[in-house]
């Protein structure tokens, strides 16, 4: 181990307080330590994860409102608090930096006694990223894609490596979308574990700050090295109440959104129900959904070969589960109506997700809710479901 | 902060460790069983043996066309040749039964659940074929011809479409007089000098040969099939706890990473192929899951 030398007053302390110079800093010193750092900005009129360089490249000004089907990005009210991270969710998440839409798998050559093999890649460790911005739910899905991907009884080795070298920075939430359902979900608005830092955006228009808590030895490495002061009570108080505001935006009290309890239970004993009907006659069957999923984990693969036969290429691609041939067997697919295809999107991700991995595969970020083109609300379908159960 | 470029993980992982990657096989012979059905012998380009218990399935890769699911139906007491019975009906499975002795075929495996014939053990023991159906049980149908004394009757009920359909012919002979494994064969369909019996296969199993109260049966053919032999099983007294049977869906992994398998809570690559018919229960019966 190399001795550090630890700058911050509030050394070996596990909370601090950074300024915007703070959070320069932090930026400034994980480039510099080679990382690439991924995180929101705005582009072609929406916020998506890309590499930021600077604080300036951070969504600064900008709000982002969602409701079912509609997604907008607009200037934030004049009034608002300068936040640099009021833009709730990017269009996507970190999946596809963990776990990229097409990956080579192998690749094989012919050879002259009519076999072929595989050829020896040498695998090239994959690049490290740190993500700064990221919201509790996408900490939360980080969490169930390792379950996914890491504690089965096998393992993706790419997601693997990908995982170990990435830095997970979480902004807690101030606000939620009209989509958001986290707090019921019992991921967010505020991050209680998985990250290497979790910030929050203290509302404080004169003095504008974050309160930063590591949860990872990596997490106290960074945060010992920035200029900082020690969190005092006030500072924690305002952070506890900046992300109770989210909370309280979603609570149904406040016409806000939840999941219905004991969702599982219900769509279990209901796979027979003809609520599936009346959803398939909506739907377009279009992917979008499981697309921006930040759970979603299904894939197919593809064979290529080179014109002259001599090289064969196998590759990964996302899939979902709403494509007919998705199913396929030979004589036809399992899944032919739409019912069924959106049942089994639905069923899995509330449901069989829990009996697969010990966990929900839904972490209530709305992004399927937001971006369906016909406004198709998971937590509306879910309560319809309940609802003609009861009567 | 120069020296936090050590909160950089630098392992990358060996590609040998990846289970998508296919170990090389050579195809030391092709048999002919059928108009449309092949067995494939193979033998590790490594020489390492295959060990696999009867039930499992590995994937096969034909270079440059596709890789699909394929249960073993060797012998699993000789792991030094990898045995699989396929009926072409595909791209891929067309492909494969192009292949000539000589050639490469890339296998990854074994995967999945097998059929628990311990489970048989001092009982009767059925098992209840259709079509290619029986190749995926030709591994426990010889493990039980080698432990032969450990269970009380041993009956193979088969039915295929023709008499030209019927796989293992040479086979079943030398089970019965050998192993003193019976087999009864239905057809579909009598064509040629077809003297033997017609009808659906569950028509075999009413009409019993085994001590229903004291027989566990082992079940694999198209679904619809199984649906019905469950069901015919049942009125004879084999309650679905003594009944396995083995599923079938797309496969793109094997692993469990990919989700084409999914059958409800089940993947049927990891969970299954093979299940005890109650522990599938009411799955079975809903539509398109
Ligand atoms: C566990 C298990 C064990 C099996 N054991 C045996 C066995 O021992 N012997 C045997 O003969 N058969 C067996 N089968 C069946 C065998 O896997 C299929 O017959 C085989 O996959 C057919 O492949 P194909 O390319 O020849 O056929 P095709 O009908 O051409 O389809 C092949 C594959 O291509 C893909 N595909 C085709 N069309 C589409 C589409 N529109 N969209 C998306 N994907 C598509 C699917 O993945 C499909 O599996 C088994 C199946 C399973 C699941
Ligand atoms: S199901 Fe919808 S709300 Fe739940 S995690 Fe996926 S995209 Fe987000
Ligand atoms: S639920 Fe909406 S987003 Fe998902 S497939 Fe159907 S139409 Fe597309
Ligand atoms: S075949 Fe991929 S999960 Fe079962």
């Amino acid at each position: 181990m190399t001795q550090r030398t630890h700058r911050g007053d509030t050394a070996g302390n596990d909370a601090a307080v950074l300024d915007r110079d703070g959070l320069a800093a932090l930026i400034a010193g994980l480039s510099a330590a080679g990382f690439s750092v991924i995180g929101p900005r705005i582009a072609d009129g929406a916020v998506v994860l890309d590499e930021i360089t600077d604080i300036a490249d951070l969504p600064a000004g900008w709000r982002v409102d969602q409701a079912p089907g509609r997604v907008e990005t607009r200037p934030a009210d004049p009034d608002a608090p300068p936040h640099l991270f009021d833009t709730v969710l990017p269009a996507q998440g970190l999946k596809r930096y963990l776990y990229p839409p097409r990956r080579r798998l192998w690749q094989a050559d012919r050879d002259a006694a009519g076999g072929w093999h595989l050829s020896d890649e040498d695998a090239q460790p994959p690049p490290a990223l740190a993500f700064l911005g990221l919201r509790p739910c996408e900490l939360a899905a980080v969490a169930v894609q390792d379950r996914v991907f890491l504690e089965g009884p096998y393992a993706d080795s790419d997601y693997a490596a990908r995982r170990r070298r990435a830095v997970l920075i979480a902004v807690n939430c101030t606000r939620a979308a009209a989509t958001c359902f986290c707090a019921s979900m019992g991921t967010g608005p505020r991050a209680t574990a998985g990250y290497d830092l979790a910030l929050t955006e203290i509302p404080d228009p004169d003095a504008p700050r974050f309160l930063a808590e590591a949860g990872s030895d990596r997490g106290r490495a960074l945060l010992a090295d920035l200029p900082q002061r020690s969190a005092d009570p006030t500072d924690r108080a305002a952070a506890d109440a900046a992300t109770a505001e989210a909370t309280r935006q979603m609570d149904p009290a406040n016409g806000g959104r939840a999941m219905i309890g004991d969702v599982a239970d219900l769509l279990r004993r209901t796979l027979d129900h003809p609520h599936w009907d009346r959803v398939a006659e909506r739907c377009l069957g279009c992917t979008n959904c499981t697309l921006v999923c930040p759970t979603c984990f299904c894939a197919t693969v593809e064979d290529e070969t080179t014109l002259d036969g001599a090289t064969a290429t196998r590759w990964r691609r996302w899939d979902s589960c709403f494509a007919v041939g998705f199913s396929y067997m030979h004589g036809g697919s399992v899944r032919r109506e739409m019912s069924a295809r959106y049942r089994q999107w639905m069923t899995h991700k509330l449901a069989h997700w829990h009996d697969q991995f010990g966990v929900s595969g839904c972490v209530g970020c709305g992004r399927c809710i937001a971006w369906c083109p016909v406004g198709i609300d998971i937590t509306a379908e879910a309560q319809a479901i309940a609802a003609s159960e009861e009567r | 902060m120069d020296d936090l470029s050590s909160l950089i993980d630098p392992a990358a992982t060996p590609a040998g460790d990846d289970p998508m990657r296919p170990r090389p096989f050579r195809i030391a012979r092709v048999r002919k069983d059928l108009a449309d059905t092949f067995t494939l012998y193979l033998t590790a380009l490594d020489g390492a043996p295959f060990a696999f218990r009867p039930g499992q399935f590995n994937m096969l890769y034909v270079f440059g066309v596709g890789e699909v699911p394929i249960s073993i139906s060797g012998d699993p007491a000789d792991p030094a040749v990898l045995v699989h019975t396929t009926r072409a009906v595909g791209t891929v499975t067309e492909a494969m039964g192009r292949l000539k002795a000589g050639d490469v075929i890339g296998v990854r495996g074994p995967f999945g659940s097998p059929w628990p014939i311990e489970a048989a053990h001092g009982q009767d023991v059925v098992f209840v074929a259709g079509g290619v159906g029986l190749a995926p049980l030709r591994p426990a149908i010889l493990a039980v011809a080698r432990h032969r004394e450990r269970f009380a009757n041993a009956l193979l009920l088969y039915g295929s479409r023709t008499p030209e359909d019927l796989l293992y012919r040479r086979e079943m002979p030398v089970w019965r007089s050998r192993h003193d494994i019976a087999s009864h064969v239905t057809v579909d369909r009598a064509t040629g000098r077809w003297t033997g019996r017609v009808g659906v296969v569950t028509k075999l199993i009413r009409s019993g040969g085994f001590d229903h109260r004291h027989a566990v049966a082992y079940v694999c053919g198209p679904e619809v099939m199984m649906r019905y032999a469950v069901q015919a099983l049942d009125a004879v007294g084999v309650t679905a706890d003594r009944v396995y049977v083995s599923m079938e869906r797309n496969m793109k992994c094997g692993i469990g990473l990919c989700g084409h398998c999914q059958l409800g809570p089940h993947f049927v690559c990891r969970d299954g192929p093979v299940y005890r018919f109650d522990r599938l229960g009411p799955l079975f019966d809903i539509w398109e899951l």
